[in-house]
C-alpha cells in the first residue's frame, strides 16, 4: 500500500484554505503496523479521513493518489472511490469508536447492518455467524453479540468496534487514535487484540494513528511523525525512538514522561511555542520558529527529504554541508 | 521531604461519597483517609470510574460527603456552607480543572475572569488594585499580560488556556492547588511544562499540590507521594518511589505492567518484578 503526495485542504472561505495535510506520501507493507504520530493540529486525523476515503466537505482533497493490491485510485475530489474500497480494502476505526455503535440496537443487529450494507448477497444469519466465529477466534466473549452497547464497558465496546470494522476482511485498517478514551489496562488490551488480528491475518495492514509515543513504540514497526500537515520523519520505531534526527522528534521523545528514575532524576523541557497557523504556514520548513538549531535556510526553503522512503527525515541540519558547519 | 513531622495543611479521615440511594447506591469515595503536609505535591492515581474527581470535588468543598471529615490546619471545614465561610476556605484551597475551555465562561474576556477570581477575597476591591495581581499571578505562569488580558479563551491555544486556568487559582494565592488531570487535554510536548510549572510553584510558594491524573508517567515525575485508588478505595499509599518502585497491591502492579513505555523497562522495574512481557 502506498500513498502519494497526498495534499487535503479545508475549505475555509473568504479565510485561505487550511492545508491540514501537505504533499504526504507514505507506503506500508504488508504484515506492518505504521504509527503516525504528532501533536494535534499536525493533520493527522485529516490524514485518516483521506485514505480511509471518507473525507467530507469542507475537507477536499486537492490531489495525491492511493495504491493498494496493485489498483491505484485517485485520491482527488472529482474522482468517486468504488463503493467496493469501502470496508472491504480500506477500513477506518475512528476516534472514540466506542460511542460508534447503535445504543438501541443490540450488537448482533448492528452487525448485520454493517455487513449487509457492503455485502447485500449475504443473509442476516451468515452475518451473525461470521460475527460470533470471529470473536469466538480471537477469543473475546461471543455472548457481546447478545449485549446492548450500554451493558458493555468502555474497552469492550472498543474491541467489538475493532472487530466489527474488520469483518470484511479489509486489506487496510486505520486505527485513528482508538486508544485516547481508555484506561491502560483496556488500552492494551485493544492495542493485543489489533495485532492478534494481524498475525491471523484478517487485516494485512494497520495505520495506527495516535499522539501517544509510549503506546506507539509498543505496537508499530515503523513510526511516521507529522508536524503542521508534512512529514518530518520515517524510521523504524527503535531507529526513532532511540536515535531521531529530526529536532521536531528529538523534542517530542525528550519530552515523554515514562514512569522510570531515569526520566524523574532530570528536569525534561517541552517544546517552547505553538504549533503555527495552517491556513499561511511559515515559510521554508515548518518547525523553524520553534526550532532550536534552525538555520538560515530552514526560513527560505522547504528541506528535502534524506534517505530512502523506508527510513527518511525532512531537514536541513541532515544536508551533508550543513552537517559539517554545525559540527 | 522534611515535612513528616509538621502539621497536616489538609487531612481527611474516612471521607466517603455515595451516589444514589438503597440497592442502586454507588460509593464513588469510601473511607479515604490521607494528609497533604505544607509544601508537599502528592499524586492521586487510579482508572476512569475510581473516584478520583469525587475526591477532588469533596475536597473543595463542591459536594459534601456522605460521612467522614475534612481538616485544613487542623480546623474541621466539612460544616463549612455559608457562602462567605466557603470563601474564606477558597482563598486557601484552589483547583485546576481538566477543560480548560469547558471552565471558562467563553463570552469573558481574560480579564474579566481573572478579575472575578478575586472577589473570592471578600472585601471589594478596586480594578487598580486588582490589575498587579492579575499581572503578576499571569507572570508566574509564564505568560504576557499585554497578550492575553484582552483575549477570549477561544483566542488561546490549549496550553496558554490552561495556564491562565492555573493564573486564575495563583492570583487569590492559595496554600493548596488541586489539579484535576490538569494535562489530559494538552499535547505531550507542552504537558512537561505545565508539570514543571507546578514544580517551579511548590519551589517557589512552598504551594502543596494535590495532582489528580490517570498517568502513572506524569505522577512519577512531578509528585512527592503518591495516593493509588481503585473503585473509590485508597489502596496504596506511600512515596512515589517505593510505591511504584515495589508495588504491594495487586491493582497498582497491574497498573504499572500496563503502562506503555517509550523508553522500555529499566533494570529497576525488573528488579522489583513488576515487568510484563511487552504489548
Amino acid at each position: 500500500m502506498r500513498i502519494k503526495n497526498v495534499r487535503a485542504y479545508y475549505a475555509a472561505a473568504p479565510d485561505p484554505d487550511v492545508k491540514a495535510v501537505d504533499d504526504v506520501s507514505l507506503e506500508i507493507h504488508e504484515g506492518e503496523v505504521l504509527g503516525i504520530a504528532g501533536e494535534s493540529g499536525c493533520g493527522k486525523s485529516t490524514l485518516a479521513a483521506v485514505i480511509s476515503l471518507t473525507a467530507a466537505p469542507p475537507l477536499y482533497v486537492k490531489g495525491g493518489e492511493l495504491a493498494l493490491d496493485g489498483e491505484v485510485l485517485p485520491l482527488s475530489g472529482q474522482v468517486r472511490p468504488p463503493a467496493h474500497w469501502h470496508g472491504k480494502k480500506v477500513a477506518l476505526l475512528p476516534q472514540r469508536a466506542l460511542n460508534s455503535l447503535n445504543p438501541t440496537a443490540r450488537v448482533r443487529d448492528f452487525v448485520v447492518d454493517v455487513v449487509r450494507a457492503h455485502e447485500p448477497a449475504m443473509s442476516p444469519r451468515e452475518a451473525r455467524e461470521r460475527a460470533r466465529h470471529r470473536l469466538e477466534q480471537l477469543s473475546l466473549p461471543p455472548r457481546v453479540l447478545d449485549s446492548y452497547p450500554h451493558q458493555l464497558s468502555g474497552g469492550m465496546r472498543q474491541r467489538v468496534v475493532a472487530v466489527v470494522s474488520t469483518l470484511l476482511d479489509p486489506n487496510l485498517l486505520i486505527a485513528d487514535e482508538p486508544t485516547s478514551a481508555l484506561d491502560v489496562s483496556s488500552q492494551k488490551q485493544l492495542v493485543l487484540l489489533l495485532k492478534l488480528l494481524l498475525e491471523r491475518g484478517f487485516i494485512k495492514r494497520i495505520a495506527f494513528i495516535t499522539h501517544d509515543l509510549p503506546m506507539l513504540s509498543n505496537i508499530a514497526d515503523r513510526i511516521a511523525v507529522m508536524y503542521a500537515g508534512k512529514l518530518v520523519e520515517v524510521g523504524s520505531t527503535s531507529q526513532i525512538v532511540g536515535s531521531p534526527r529530526h529536532p521536531y522528534t528529538q523534542a517530542l521523545i525528550s519530552s515523554t514522561l515514562d514512569p522510570d528514575p531515569r526520566v524523574r532524576r532530570c528536569r525534561l523541557e517541552g517544546i517552547q511555542g505553538a504549533p503555527p497557523d495552517l491556513r499561511c504556514p511559515p515559510n521554508g520548513c515548518r518547525f523553524h520558529p520553534r526550532c532550536p538549531s534552525a538555520l538560515p535556510i530552514c526560513t527560505e526553503q522547504e528541506p528535502p527529504s534524506v534517505g530512502t522512503g523506508d527510513c527518511s527525515a525532512a531537514c536541513w541540519c541532515l544536508q551533508e554541508p550543513n552537517r559539517e558547519a554545525i559540527r | 521531604m522534611t515535612a513528616q513531622q509538621q502539621a497536616p495543611l489538609l487531612e481527611t479521615l474516612g471521607l466517603s461519597r455515595e451516589f444514589g440511594h438503597g440497592q442502586n447506591a454507588v460509593r464513588a469515595v469510601e473511607e479515604v483517609s490521607f494528609s497533604v503536609q505544607p509544601g508537599e505535591i502528592v499524586a492521586i492515581v487510579g482508572e476512569s470510574g475510581s473516584g478520583k474527581t469525587t475526591l477532588a470535588r469533596l475536597l473543595l468543598r463542591l459536594l459534601d460527603p456522605t460521612s467522614g471529615r475534612i481538616l485544613l490546619h487542623g480546623q474541621d471545614v466539612t460544616a463549612l456552607h455559608s457562602n462567605r465561610e466557603l470563601r474564606e476556605y477558597w482563598r486557601k484551597v484552589q483547583a485546576v480543572f481538566q477543560d480548560p475551555y469547558a471552565a471558562f465562561n467563553p463570552f469573558y474576556t481574560n480579564r474579566r475572569v481573572l478579575a472575578n477570581a478575586l472577589n473570592v477575597l471578600g472585601e471589594k476591591m478596586a480594578d487598580g488594585e486588582k490589575l498587579p495581581r492579575i499581572k503578576q499571578a499571569l507572570r508566574e505562569v509564564g505568560l504576557d499580560a499585554g497578550e492575553v488580558l484582552e483575549k477570549w479563551p477561544h483566542q488561546l491555544s490549549g496550553g496558554q488556556v490552561q495556564r491562565v486556568m492555573i493564573a486564575r487559582a495563583l492570583v487569590v494565592g492559595p496554600e493548596l492547588l488541586i489539579a484535576d488531570e490538569p494535562t489530559s487535554m494538552l499535547d505531550a510536548s507542552l504537558r512537561v511544562t505545565i508539570l514543571n510549572l507546578l514544580k517551579d510553584l511548590r519551589e517557589r510558594h512552598a504551594m502543596s499540590i494535590l495532582f489528580i491524573t490517570h498517568d502513572l508517567g506524569q505522577a512519577y515525575y512531578v509528585s512527592d507521594r503518591i495516593l493509588v485508588m481503585c473503585h473509590g478505595r485508597l489502596v496504596e499509599q506511600g512515596p512515589v518511589e517505593e510505591v511504584l518502585g515495589n508495588p504491594q497491591h495487586e491493582y497498582t502492579k497491574r497498573l504499572m505492567a500496563d503502562v506503555p513505555l517509550l523508553r522500555g523497562r529499566s533494570e529497576w522495574a525488573a528488579a522489583y518484578g513488576s515487568t510484563a512481557p511487552e504489548a
